[in-house]
């Protein structure tokens, strides 16, 4: 077992004692504690464990572990040792993990990132535990885009994690296959959790509160990764999801309505059940297609339609709340529905080729809705629909797959 | 005496073996220590089997100049590739040096006396593969030493507008190396390429020369004008006309983005691909929306929108200095305005 000698408790206390007397004293010992870690992280053996100090360690530039096998970062446990980037000067992630295998990132808070927070691109196995990533202060458009960000990889665990104040999402898995998100807590994000063009996800016993949209399941086209899919989002509680929608223009999550539960977007294969899903205002639970986004497809291997997904012995309630009309889906929710928004509602816009001959999906693409507590069901046929003509159906027997 | 000789000889291949086992791949404290320059260090004369290399599309660093070499071991030789970057034997250290004068409205004899040289960055070659060192020069330039967690420098000059500059230079640390030098997660070169190295325009092309030095193995039936060339984008005519700038500006995203910015590349996660050679236009970023650019879009809805500059994110990312929202990520803090210029001239010609 390799200590890493300068993680000392007293040591870095001293530190930042220190730093108050002598300002540039404590500046110098702060960059001395990021270079030192980044060395170590460069010179890093297979097995080795880096202690990250306890305190509040100021970082300038990335903090980037490369190539490495069997690795744990880790810290003295969340606010006992915080990394803040809050005076980054370079590099626009906090801490990255790219090209490795078996890494376990845990115990610490990681702050104020000009890019996203932890990136972890091409890694297979790997965990985050007990870390809380977050942007200090109101949350706002030049917040990063993500909190944690598993990109490209495969068996991720993302468990008791808090993200809060993403500009796109707080926690993110992109392009990954085989994926557990557990136990997490994400808040004031514009998504709170989101898996996107990701295969065999678990997203279960999550809370996701106070975000634009509580929890997203999307693909998404021209990405090298063509087809997520295979999602389970299951006992999770997903409340009161109505912040302002903060995510810079030209981000697909721009356009979620301030008031999402949970949404899913041209994805196959998505498994949504026993969700407390409450006081969300404008859309508890959406079954979209991408043509919602209203942005060209070109990606002639992109299915922009969900398919086969199934939502059910979901709790909902909001009261009567009105949905925003801020945003151009919410609005034509408010023009519709008024105060009464249905709690699930589906765009009804599907691939011709997927219909059988009486019109209806086949069974392998079908959308099956049952047993939700209070799941009231609208298909708002999007691509019929105009502020006065509609054609909405509130008929919810077609989704009934017992049938 | 008759005993010792076949011994010798047997001695004298050990001692051979075990100086080839001696790879120069082994890191040395410091830069002096490989014997790449003869004479002053500072001057970066090359020693034997030392040569100097010119790239077509340079990447932009915050207006430092560079001086690139390449090191072969003794009797050994770069394989041609017309795609990606050329196989060069075991041993072979591809070295670049990062320089500033003190002012470049001086004349270039008093640039060349106040030059300083802030950084040497090696690529090593050994028989596993590629690896990055990076060397800082110390305030005499006289040697520089080894840095794997890279290094920052107060750095001021004056620009060729008489402009006073003011940066912290960044030196990067071995794993931002790789943030560029990234194939499929493999460690590789970017410039020693057939599209950067071939002048196919020029009649000293410095591919033909390596070919007759013996340093390169050209195919028999290479031909310059038909094989991979970017244009050197530096040199564009005041008056260019469209494709002409097209070409410029697909050098220049080539250089300074592609490496990441392609379907192997650590940018891969984007889509959005800005490779020389890259057909597609939704794939190099007309009418792309971005995928995880966050507030890096800036409010635009495209990478680039036809005919329109200032509605295009790519521009946008090139002008920014948040470190936020700049591309390239790693190696700039300032914008490069002639870049810009170019950019600007090819997606408003579109």
């Amino acid at each position: 077992m390799r200590y890493f000698i300068f993680h000392s408790f007293y040591l870095t206390r001293l530190l930042i004692a220190l730093s108050g007397i002598f300002p540039a004293w404590g500046l110098q010992a702060q960059a001395d504690i990021e270079k030192q870690l980044q060395t170590r992280m460069i010179l890093a053996e297979d097995g080795d464990v880096i202690e990250l100090p306890q305190g509040f360690v100021t970082l300038s530039n990335t903090l980037w572990l490369d190539g490495k096998n069997n690795i744990v970062v880790r810290g003295a446990g969340e606010g006992k040792t915080i990394l803040s980037f809050k005076n980054q000067k370079q590099g626009a992630e906090g801490l990255k993990v790219t090209n490795a295998k078996n890494i376990t990132l845990q115990d610490f808070t990681i702050e104020d990132s000009k890019g996203d927070l932890i990136k972890t691109q091409t890694v297979n196995g790997l965990v985050f535990k007990n870390i809380t990533a977050r942007w200090t202060g109101k949350p706002k458009a030049s917040n990063g885009s993500y909190a944690l960000y598993p990109v490209q990889c495969f068996n991720v665990r993302i468990e008791r994690c808090t993200a809060i104040g993403a500009s796109d999402a707080g926690i993110y898995v992109g392009q990954s296959d085989s994926v557990w998100v557990t136990d997490c807590y994400a808040r004031n994000n514009v998504a709170g959790i989101e898996i996107e063009n990701t295969t065999n996800a678990w997203v279960w016993k999550n809370k996701s509160e106070d975000n634009t949209g509580g929890i997203l399941v999307f693909d998404l086209p021209d990405l090298m990764k063509k087809r997520g899919g295979h999602v389970q989002v299951y006992d999770n509680e997903v409340k009161a999801n109505n912040y302002r929608n903060f995510a810079p223009k030209g981000n697909i999550v721009g356009k979620v309505p301030p008031g999402t539960g949970v949404m899913i977007l041209a994805t196959n294969d998505v498994d949504v059940h026993h969700n407390q899903i409450l006081n969300n205002k404008t859309a508890s639970t959406a079954i979209v297609s991408y043509f919602i986004a209203e942005t060209p497809i070109k990606d002639t291997l992109y299915n922009p339609y969900p398919t086969n997904i199934r939502i059910h012995d979901n709790t909902y309630s909001k009261g009567k709340r009105m949905p925003t009309w801020k945003n151009k889906l919410g609005f034509i929710f408010w023009w519709k529905f008024g105060r009464k928004v249905p709690h699930i509602l589906y765009d009804g816009i599907q691939n011709p080729d997927h219909l059988d001959a009486s019109g209806q999906l086949r069974s392998e693409y079908r959308i099956c809705i049952k047993n939700n507590q209070n799941g009231s069901f609208a298909n708002i046929r999007a691509d019929k629909i105009g502020l006065f003509k509609g054609d909405i159906s509130k008929d919810i027997r077609p989704y009934d797959c017992s049938k | 005496m008759r005993l010792i000789l076949p011994f010798a000889g047997l001695i004298c291949a050990a001692i051979l073996l075990l100086s080839m086992r001696q790879p120069i791949a082994a890191p040395k404290m410091q830069l002096s220590e490989y014997g790449f320059f003869e004479g002053k260090m500072a001057d970066l004369k090359p020693a034997k089997g030392v040569f100097p290399y010119e790239v077509n599309a340079p990447l932009f660093t915050d207006y430092a100049e560079k001086s690139r070499f390449i090191y072969l071991p003794e009797g050994k030789k770069m394989l041609y590739k017309s795609a990606g970057a050329f196989e060069l034997p075991a041993g072979a250290v591809i070295i670049k040096n990062f320089y500033y004068a003190q002012d470049y409205t001086a004349s270039e004899a008093e640039r060349l006396r106040t030059c300083r040289i802030l950084e040497t960055r090696l690529l090593l070659r050994d028989e596993k593969g590629w690896k990055a060192l990076e060397y800082v020069w110390n305030a005499d330039q006289t040697d520089a030493t080894l840095e794997v967690a890279g290094a920052s420098t107060p750095l001021s000059w004056v620009d060729a507008h008489g402009k006073k500059q003011q940066i912290e230079y960044a030196m990067p640390n071995l794993n931002q190396c790789k943030g560029c030098h990234s194939y499929d997660g493999q460690f590789v070169p970017i410039g020693v390429s057939a599209r950067q190295l071939n002048q196919a325009e020029k009649s000293d092309n410095q591919l033909l020369t390596w070919a007759t030095n013996g340093w390169l193995e050209l195919p028999s039936d290479f031909n310059p004008a038909t094989s991979p060339c970017m244009k050197d984008y530096r040199r564009l005519e005041e008056n260019a006309d469209k494709n002409a700038t097209a070409l410029a500006a697909r050098a220049y995203l080539d250089g300074n983005c592609a490496h990441c910015h392609n379907p192997h590349g650590p940018a891969s996660t984007s889509g959005l691909f800005l490779e020389y050679d890259q057909a597609d236009p939704e794939k190099f970023g007309v009418n792309k929306p971005p995928v995880a650019a966050g507030r890096g879009s800036g409010n635009r809805r495209y990478s680039i929108v036809h005919g329109k500059p200032n509605e295009s994110i790519l521009l946008y990312r090139m002008e920014e200095n948040d470190p936020g929202i700049r591309m390239p990520e790693l190696g700039r803090q300032m914008a490069h305005q002639e870049g810009v210029e170019l950019i600007r001239q090819w997606i408003k010609q579109m």
